[in-house]
Parts: C-alpha cells; structure tokens; sequence
C-alpha cells in the first residue's frame, strides 16, 4: 500500500469536515442568521471555550453512567448469553422477553423507573443497561452457538466437560460477535443515558450533559446547546474508537476483521 | 491373528431428514491394519466413521469397539478444523489438555509431535498463516499426540493440491509404520487408498454397503517410486474395477 493510499482515510473525511464547516460559518454570515437561530461554528467554539469547566463536569456524570451502564450490560448480556448457551429451554423461555426489552423505546419506560427507583443516578443506570443491553445478549449467544461442529466433535470425542466446552470453544468462538456487540452497545449506552436524563428532568447536585443542553433551550442559549452537543458526539466517537481499538487487539492474531492488509 | 478393534454387524443409518446413508454394513477391523474405506462421494462412508468414533449412533445393527480404544481414537477431519485463536502449538496441546495433562508435561510431547510433521518453526503460528498442506499436518500432529490406537481420517486429503497430496500420504504411511496404531481412512481416491493401505474395503452409492474387500499387496515402506511401479498400477487398476462395479 502506498502513501497516499494510507492517508486516504484521514485526509478524506477532514476535507469533507472542513468544507461543511467552512460553508456553514459562510451560511451563517451571508444570511446574517442569529445566533439563537443558527450560531456559526465560530460562535461555538467560543462558547465550548468559556462554558468548557461547566460542560465537562456535566459530560463526566454523563460518562459515568455511559461506562458504567456499559459494564453492567456486557455483564448481564454475556452472563445471559452463557445460560442461553448452556440450555436451549432457558434460552426459547427468555429470549422473546429479552426481545420485548428492546423493542419498547426507553423513553417510554423512563418515568417508570424513575419512580420506582428513588437514586437518580440509579435510575439512569437502569435506564441506559436496558438500552445497551441487548446488542451483546444477542450477538453473545449467536456467537456461542456458532462454534465450528467438527470441533465440538472433536471435543466430545476426547470427553471434554461442559465447562471445557465453554471455556476452550464457545467463548473464543463468541468472541469476535461479542466485541461486535459491544461496540453497538458503547454508543447505545451514552444514547441511553442522556435519554434517560432528558425524561428524569433537570434537578439535584449532579447532572449530565443532556440537563446542561434542556436549560440551555429554555434560555435560548443555543450555542451552548451546539457545544453540549458537540461534546457528546465527541464522547461517542472517542467510545467507538476505544471499543474498536480493544477488539483489534484481542481479534489481531486471528480474525478476519482484526487482520492487516497484506497487500 | 491379531485382536479385533472393531466390528461391525448389519450396521444401518438413517437419518432424521429420512436420508438412509449406511444399510447394513458388516466389517472387522483388527490391531495394527491400514484400513482404506473407498466409495463415491456421499455413499456414507464419513457416517461409518462418525459411527466408529462414537460420535453418532447407528440406527440398527450393533458397533463393538475393543475396551482397549476407550480414550484413544484420534480423529481428523476433511477440513483441518483447528482454532484459530491458538497457535499451532496450543492447537495440538488441546486433546492433552482435554485429558487433563499439564502443559509442561506435555511439552516434550508436543515437540517431538511438531518436529515429526515438520512443524518445528511453526510452533508458535497462528493457522491463518500457514498454507492448507501445513494446517492438515497441525490436525495431524493433533491426532497423534495422543498416541491414539485407533486413528480415523476423513478424506482429510481431498482438498489440497496433487503435490502436497503426494507427500503427505508418503509421511502418513512414514508415521503408520514408526506409530503402530491402526488407521481407518477414508477417501473417494482410487490412488490414494492403494498407496496408502494395506487393505481397501470397497462402498455402493447412498445407502452405502461394502462390496468388497481387497488385500493390497504392496512394499511396506511406499515412497514416490511405488507410484510408477507395475505393481501400483495393476492394484489401482483392480481397485477401479471393483468401484466402478459398486457405482453400477
């Protein structure tokens, strides 16, 4: 692979961020829009600069409850998953409800579990590992039920235990989905958080991005919504890539997806 | 006479999709023989060693394996069916760590097994790095560090190019003759079973059945002069006879 080539993916995608940047600030001058309206990304950038300190508290109680309702999820998913594994019953008599967890939108349980749940960051945890959850569940037990059929003989032939049949086959087996599943579950995680967060409402000592960007709307404040906003895409790109990076490196001597070009 | 490791009596399979793949097969397999099981594609003959192996029941009939096999039937597939999480190493400790042998002590065992299939600098590759020929040698290797007595191969061959095909049936009958197990292989190759074996058993079409039963009276050792030799030619020759009268 040649130089240009390599930087193909970098330079691609900040030429396109650049220009789209460079037309909006040019939007926002021609037809002298109001920052209220539309800020410019000047105007943001100036507003992450001085509400930055404010903001930043607000994104880590936001990523507290991302990272946490993350390992709660992949916990509970892979756990699941597991027992699916082990008992096709278990698994028929669970799944659809897992199904139904998912299917039914967070914001339509959230108030639920906010009353139920009087510890407002519990709350959200609960919220966000309902959202997340799903994706590794799902993928986990494909993955345990996609071990090679040969090897599974061939473990049966030399007697191998139930646990050495999940240790040794099912887990690595699941592996590459499980990470897949991960991945999906990191941003739906940060999604689930601050859409629990905008049905709880603002109040109390400690809240996330998402109470920061509803006052901000309320008084019209609409730059430090864009700059909220951009922090919590920041957030979920900065997740990817941290989640992206840990499967390349646990996926990089084997699987097809962690490989490098060879050519 | 030497003992009997396997018999099989009036042993039938049909499977639950309403397939029947065997329809009484009878065969005696004693200590110490290289076996050839030779049929056309899909005529059972993988069933019947699924059956032997113990990783399938018959649907009648009766199977009886010696008590000497409990434990020690090595299997190798058509494909390599390694993990390709573990490297070459890990991927032949697996059966020793199955039977609960430490990785220490299996370390000498696993080394000799390497260097005996040529694998030695390999040891620490990941299968996706090695070509087809040297995966089917890890599967190999596998098979054999458990010194298994009985060793069953499914036309583990079939898929890899005539050269490479050649020199691993000269090192697996290398490694048949310094290991002493008995071989059960099967294959849809005329040349290859008679290179390979000492006796071939002939199989029908789906529901498969065994024909014949064919000594081959070769050198013991088989190398790549055996191929052009007289004596190959009229066995194979023979051996084709009779599996063109089984397909008829």
């Amino acid at each position: 692979m040649n130089g240009s080539a390599r930087m193909a993916p970098i330079v691609g995608p900040i030429v396109v961020g650049a220009l789209v940047i460079a037309l909006w600030q040019g939007i926002v001058w021609w037809f002298a829009i109001p920052p209220y309206v539309l800020p410019g990304p000047g105007v943001i950038l100036h507003t992450l600069w001085s509400d930055g300190p404010s903001l930043l508290t607000s994104l880590l109680v936001t990523l507290r409850i991302t990272v946490a309702a993350l390992a709660v999820a992949v916990a509970l998913g892979g756990s699941l998953a597991v027992l699916f594994s082990l008992s096709k019953t278990i698994e028929l008599s669970f799944f659809p409800y897992a199904v139904i967890l998912q299917v039914t939108p967070v914001v339509a349980i959230a108030p639920l579990i906010i009353i139920w749940v009087n510890n407002v960051f519990a709350a959200l945890l609960v919220c966000a590992t309902i959202v997340a959850f799903f994706p590794i569940v799902a993928n986990t037990t494909l993955g345990l039920n996609s071990a090679d059929r040969n090897l599974i003989d061939l473990f049966r032939l030399y007697g191998a235990s139930r646990w050495q049949m999940l240790r040794l086959l099912r887990l690595p087996s699941a592996l590459p989905l499980f990470l897949a599943g991960m991945r999906i579950s990191g941003g739906l995680a940060l999604i689930g958080a601050v859409v629990a967060e905008f049905v709880a409402g603002t109040g109390g000592a400690e809240t996330g991005l998402a109470s920061r960007i509803i006052e901000a709307g309320y008084r019209l404040e609409i730059p430090r919504m864009f700059a909220a906003l951009f922090l919590l895409s920041l957030t979920g790109i900065a997740i990817f890539v941290v989640l992206s990076w840990v499967s390349r490196l646990l996926l990089r001597h084997w699987h097809e997806s962690a490989l490098e070009p060879t050519d | 006479m030497a003992e009997t490791l396997v018999a099989a009596a009036a042993l039938a399979k049909s499977f639950r999709n309403g397939v029947a793949a065997l329809a009484g097969v009878d065969l005696a397999v004693a200590d110490g023989e290289f076996v050839g099981v030779l049929g056309p594609s899909g005529c059972g003959k993988s069933t019947l060693l699924r059956i032997i192996a113990g990783l399938i029941e018959p649907s009648a009939g009766r199977l009886e394996r010696s008590a000497a096999l409990a434990g020690r039937i090595g299997f190798v597939f058509q494909e390599p069916t390694l993990m390709p999480w573990a490297t070459v190493s890990d991927n032949v400790y697996l059966p020793l760590r199955l039977q609960g042998v430490s990785r220490d002590a299996a370390a000498p065992r696993i080394a000799a097994m390497l260097e005996s299939l040529g694998l030695r600098e390999f040891s620490a590759a990941y299968p996706r790095q090695l070509s087809g020929g040297m995966r089917m040698r890890v599967s190999i290797a596998r098979a054999l560090v458990t010194e298994p007595a009985l060793l069953l191969l499914d036309e583990p061959f079939a898929a890899l190019d005539e050269i490479t095909r050649f020199k691993l049936n000269e090192d697996l009958r290398a490694l048949w003759r310094r290991h002493r197990c008995t071989v059960i292989f099967v294959t849809h190759s005329v040349f290859e079973s008679v290179f390979l074996t000492n006796r071939i058993v002939v199989m029908t079409k789906r529901p498969g059945r065994i024909v014949a039963d064919l000594p081959i009276d070769l050198s013991e050792t088989r190398d790549n002069a055996l191929r052009l030799s007289e004596r190959y030619a009229d066995s194979c020759r023979t051996v084709s006879r009779r599996l063109a009268e089984a397909m008829a």
